[in-house]
């Protein structure tokens, strides 16, 4: 936009001239070109990370991959001094306690953020915000502290005997074999308190995005408040709240510290969420400074990758379902 | 969306509309109560072992009490140090590119790769510093450490310089060009100047990020038991040492872990805090 403003004629005025003619105008075009090119670089850079980082990744995957192909991701052996390497139980850990975590967080994070954007008295809303805010401030070695030693004993000699023997859920095999403590349940539920506050926050952005209009003609046409929420609001931010929760499983995906010091480490996959397991994340945290040969590493790498594969496949739908809503909230 | 007009009646909508609204109340308390235990616990386990030989004293052999974590917390300064050094320029860099070039393709192409960076796990980038930086050399380094997490904050900065400088009124900038300013002047004296508080509060922000991380810093400054300022040799770090000492078998050691916890979360909040304040001093509200 400024282009054109240099374009036009000099103004009538002749002692304009001489400064527009001065040779700092001449040596500012090229500080103009200097500063756009050094800009450009520093934003390059971004792109050009991420193409090393994946290309670092991939070729130290390479070995591992190759020798096994498919079966990485089927096979359940993992056996380093045998040299025979399949992730399949770290990807499933990763999957289900993801998942897991999303189903319990879930709920809690959109009522939170509905009371927060909708119900709550003004005076409320910027505290309890940021208490929820505050939850993503908490590093992860932190909860992971916390998971060892509070919610894993609480876990061992409360909850898990309450489910299994109380509620007779123990003839389930989602609930089965003894309580250990640190188990698949441990880890969701670490998960699941971590990924709130982003799954929360976005979504309290996407209820602030939706028209006032919207509210007022539900109201207008004699609904309750819980029917306005429910048939004029969500419908609206739908897509953002869903992109807001794929976000929040993101985060839990690729979380590594606090899942590594609660969910057992186990090479096994299980359908007992009191069974101890592994995650790709954890995985890598556990094994990689000791692995032992060439062969071992490789396989960490390619657990890396896949790991890496996953997270940009989920964090580019989430991105796309977010932009969406947005540009829906512009036009 | 289709309308569906409701069979039941007035009462029975509105019973329904009450409960849940209830219930989100009660899914905001429970919210907010995890914060609440955790932060409880913390103080509680975390206060009583703290003394000032925390501060001032090396870690000390299993078995003999007392030991402090001043190296760890030597370690954790020169790291955000060394990710200050390479991520605050490029971040800021960055952020000025996309803001003024907001509309052309490489602009959202980079804004969104800044986004995917951004969601990458922490332990993905500790592996690519490690195969970029630690295995050519074949030795653990601070300076490697420093770099993965200088990763982890450049997409954070750069998102967070790019809104503030969006928030520089175009009249100040069409003011300084009118008086014959050039566009680099400007862009260096004038806009950024003004932006530059917004931009202390991300760059603040970010480095509250990083300060926690542990996963990137397994594998390339991995931890030291002694005192090291040294760019080239592995290096001790907050983090890390909660993490060594919260999986040992041994009581004292988990006494440390939960002072040090306690000093790192005290870390992050305070500055978190501190660019809170200076935001919500700045734009006279709570501006996130």
């Amino acid at each position: 936009m400024f282009e054109r403003g240099w374009r036009t004629d000099p103004p009538p005025s002749s002692s304009i001239r001489p400064a527009l003619a001065s040779p700092s105008l001449h040596g500012a075009s090229i500080g103009d070109r200097v500063y756009r090119i050094a800009t450009a670089a520093f934003a390059l850079s971004i792109p050009l990370l991420l193409v090393l980082l994946g290309i670092e990744v991939a070729v130290a995957a390479w070995p591992a991959l190759k020798q096994f192909h498919l079966s990485f991701l089927t096979s359940s052996e993992w056996d380093a001094v045998g040299g025979r390497f399949g992730a399949a139980p770290a990807i499933y850990g990763t999957i289900v306690s993801s998942l897991l975590a999303l189903v319990i967080a879930t709920p809690l994070a959109v009522g939170a953020a509905i009371f927060l954007s909708e119900f709550a008295p003004v005076w409320l809303r910027q505290p309890v915000a940021f208490l929820v805010d505050l939850l993503a401030a908490i590093p992860s070695v932190v909860y992971g502290l916390w998971g060892i030693f509070v919610l894993v004993p609480l876990l061992r000699e409360q909850v898990m005997p309450f489910l299994a023997d109380r509620l007779h859920l123990g003839g389930t095999p989602f609930f089965s074999g003894p309580a250990y403590g640190p188990s698949m349940l441990a880890a969701s539920l670490i998960l699941a308190i971590m990924v709130l506050p982003y799954i929360s926050s976005v979504t309290r952005e996407v209820l602030m995005a939706v028209p006032r209009s919207q509210r007022e003609a539900a109201l207008a046409l004699g609904a309750t408040r819980w029917e306005m929420i429910w048939g004029a609001v969500l419908p609206y931010a739908s897509s953002g709240v869903v992109g807001g929760v794929i976000l929040g499983l993101g985060r839990a995906l690729g979380e590594t510290m606090a899942v590594t010091m609660v969910i057992g480490n186990r090479h096994e996959i299980s359908a007992s969420l009191f069974a101890p397991g592994y995650t790709m994340a954890s995985l890598i945290a556990n094994e990689f400074s000791e692995a032992t040969n060439d062969l071992h590493l490789s396989a960490l790498m390619a657990v890396g990758a896949v790991l890496l594969a996953i997270t940009l496949l989920v964090n580019i739908v989430a991105r796309w379902l977010v932009w969406r809503v947005q540009r829906q909230e512009r036009a | 969306m289709t309308a569906r007009v409701p069979r039941r009646s007035i009462r029975a909508r509105r019973a329904l509309s009450a409960s849940m609204v209830a219930l989100t109340v009660v899914a905001a308390l429970l919210a907010t109560l995890p914060l609440v235990f955790i932060l409880a616990l913390l103080l509680k386990q975390g206060a009583g072992a703290l003394s000032w030989s925390f501060f001032s004293a090396m870690p000390k052999p299993v078995g003999e009490t007392g030991g402090g974590m001043a190296n760890a917390l030597a370690g954790t300064l020169m790291l955000l140090a060394i990710a200050s050094a390479i991520g605050l320029p490029v971040g800021i860099g960055a952020g000025m590119y996309l803001a003024e070039h907001r509309g052309r393709p490489l602009a959202s192409l980079v804004r969104f790769l800044s986004d995917v960076l951004n969601g990458l796990p922490s332990i993905v980038v500790g592996i690519f510093a490690w195969q970029f930086l630690v295995r050519p050399v074949k030795h653990f380094s601070a300076l490697a450490g420093g770099i993965a997490l200088a990763v982890m904050m450049i997409p954070l900065v750069s998102r967070a310089t790019e809104e503030m400088i969006r928030l520089v009124p175009d009249a100040l900038r069409e003011a300084a060009l009118a008086l014959g300013y050039t566009r680099w002047r400007t862009s260096l004296t004038v806009v950024l100047r003004t932006a530059l508080p917004g931009i202390v509060t991300g760059a603040l922000v970010a480095v509250a990020r990083i300060a926690g991380e542990t996963a990137p810093l397994l594998f390339t400054a991995f931890g030291n038991q002694f005192w090291s300022t040294s760019l080239t040799q592995p290096v001790s770090a907050l983090p890390l040492q909660i993490f060594t000492y919260a999986i040992s078998p041994y009581d004292e050691w988990h006494t440390l872990a939960w002072a040090g916890a306690l000093v790192l979360l005290a870390l992050v909040l305070v500055i978190s805090l501190v660019a809170r304040v200076a935001t919500r001093a700045r734009f006279g509200h709570g501006h996130d």
